[in-house]
């Protein structure tokens, strides 16, 4: 909808302050996309994409080739330019695909699932990009993603369930917003330990796996004073400060759902860069 | 309004440059209709000899194949973009700034540009079969093709606008177009056929295509008696292209209008 590619069924949306339904050609100028399936001709080189692309955005060619000598530049593909698209690798046309998104300086880039079936180097090259991007031009930068560690780099997290938005905050606001930290202890007698925590401090643990668990703020100042006065015998403590899998898990629940059309509702997760 | 031209040039170039790209499509395009011509042409050419006075079976034929190569092109278009949409890259084309429309034109202005390449190579065939070909014929040629193939690529648009397979394509291309195009007029004349036969021909635009290409080609005084009739009168080259004018017109508002809804 925020790329005009559907109608909004109600509400209003403006994207760089263009409305998404009046505005369309607005909006569509404003903003850069990355697909996340493939969106190249793959009949055509790298070189022959990008130049439809500045075509079809009305970018002056002196600047065009500016543009793309820089763009191919930054996503090391200069090389390659004059290779058709059907030899790249996916990670190759996905850079291909980020260069071709900010050909024609868009104000907000739409990153959709960016590293989706990508290894672990590609990966980490988008993401590179990504950051240089962040860093050099003054872009805003909207990204959905399943990857949770991804997520982290975000200024903002948005948490969508069901077609709903669920939760809209900081990666740090999110994770306290689950109960803070995580403790998880064995004791010789779980039962007893867990009885110990309630008594002493008020803490309702659950015990599962052969484990006590039970969530607290500031867990790593905790951790020294309970086991100075506990009475129960530890074998083993760990802190765990709440990932933002721990948020997501908690947030929309931990079953799978069956449903096909949820599928990708439920592993939604938008995540929001501030350029600013 | 810049945006709806910038469109057809834009989507036009790049149909153009897949084109030429693809060496098999090249090839395919002429060797289809010079397999059709040879055996065909072999096949009944003796048999039923002189059309008219004047005109051998080939000669008659020869235009209706050109013909049938612009229908098919036209018809194409549509295919192009159903594989746009099946690859993705129509997603990169819809949310750039250019028009609905000027897509949708765009695919047809291109399938027309490649149409009238095809047609001019085929023109190499022509003295081979005794055609007499001048400047002008040519120039009025082209013309013909390029109008014809933008107006009936309306029909593939239509077809193709919210397609979401090419096997979904291909099977109405082929329980539709294929008998549209055999029921043209390209193998034989539509005016001695069964009644049932004539009316369809004579209602389906794809006729008047091949007339008009066809009265090109041989003269409208050798190919009066093979053109298309409609109650005593005979057709010119220009009323045949304003039938194929006005129906394609219909054809193409009508598939952008659901193109432009659908996406």
């Amino acid at each position: 909808m925020l790329c005009t590619l559907l109608l909004p069924t109600g509400g209003k949306a403006t994207v760089n302050g263009f409305d998404v339904v009046k505005q369309r050609a607005k909006v569509r100028e404003s903003i850069g996309l990355v697909f996340q399936d493939s969106t190249l001709d793959e009949y055509l080189t790298a070189e022959q994409n990008l130049k439809f692309h500045a075509y079809a955005y009305k970018i002056a060619k002196t600047e065009r080739e500016q543009r793309m000598n820089e763009l191919l530049e930054l996503v090391e593909l200069s090389e390659r330019r004059k290779s058709k698209v059907s030899t790249f690798s996916g990670g190759m046309k996905r850079r291909l695909e980020l260069a071709r998104g900010l050909l024609h300086s868009p104000k907000v880039l739409f990153l959709d699932e960016p590293t989706q079936g990508l290894d672990p180097q590609n990966r980490r090259h988008i993401w590179d990009h990504i950051h240089n991007l962040r860093r050099k031009n003054n872009l805003t930068i909207f990204l959905t993603t399943h990857y949770m560690d991804e997520a982290e780099n975000c200024d903002r997290i948005t948490i969508i369930d069901h077609g709903r938005i669920i939760a809209m905050d900081t990666p740090d606001k999110l994770k306290d917003s689950v109960g803070g930290d995580q403790v998880r202890l064995k004791a010789e007698d779980n039962i007893k330990a867990a009885e110990e925590l309630r008594t002493k401090y008020g803490i309702s643990a659950a015990i599962d796996n052969d484990e006590v668990t039970f969530n607290i703020a500031q867990g790593e100042q905790f951790l020294p004073k309970l086991m100075r006065q506990f009475d129960n015998s530890l074998l083993s403590i760990s802190v765990h400060r709440p990932t933002l899998d721990d948020v997501f898990l908690k947030m929309t629940g931990r079953a799978i759902r069956e449903e096909e059309v949820s599928f990708r509702d439920q592993l939604k997760k938008m995540g929001r860069r501030g350029g600013h | 309004m810049s945006d709806i031209f910038r469109g057809v040039w834009v989507v036009a170039y790049r149909e153009l440059l897949r084109f030429i790209q693809e060496r098999s499509r090249l090839f395919s395009s002429f060797a289809m209709p010079l397999i059709f011509l040879v055996i065909f042409g072999a096949g009944f050419g003796e048999t039923i000899g002189a059309m008219v006075p004047g005109v051998n079976y080939l000669q008659f034929m020869y235009p209706g194949i050109i013909a049938m190569t612009v229908v098919m092109g036209a018809i194409m278009s549509g295919i192009s973009v159903v594989w746009d949409r099946e690859f993705g890259f129509l997603k990169e084309i819809l949310v750039s700034p250019l028009g609905r429309s000027g897509i949708m034109l765009g695919k047809s202005v291109g399938a027309a540009t490649i149409s009238v390449i095809q047609v001019t190579v085929m023109l190499i065939l022509a003295p081979i079969l005794n055609i007499s070909l001048s400047i002008l014929m040519i120039l009025q040629l082209l013309l013909v093709v390029f109008i014809i193939s933008v107006s009936i690529s309306g029909l593939g648009l239509l077809v193709a606008a919210r397609m979401k397979s090419q096997q979904g394509f291909q099977l109405v291309t082929q329980i539709i177009i294929m008998p549209l195009i055999f029921l043209a007029g390209v193998f034989f004349p539509v005016n001695n056929v069964p009644l049932w036969m004539e009316f369809i021909s004579k209602i389906n635009p794809l006729t008047y295509g091949v007339d008009a290409i066809r009265q090109i080609f041989l003269g409208s005084e050798a190919a009066a008696a093979l053109s298309v009739s409609i109650f005593g009168h005979t057709m010119s080259v220009l009323e045949d292209v304003l039938v194929v004018v006005v129906f394609g017109g219909i054809l193409m508002l009508i598939a952008i209008w659901s193109f432009s809804r659908q996406e």
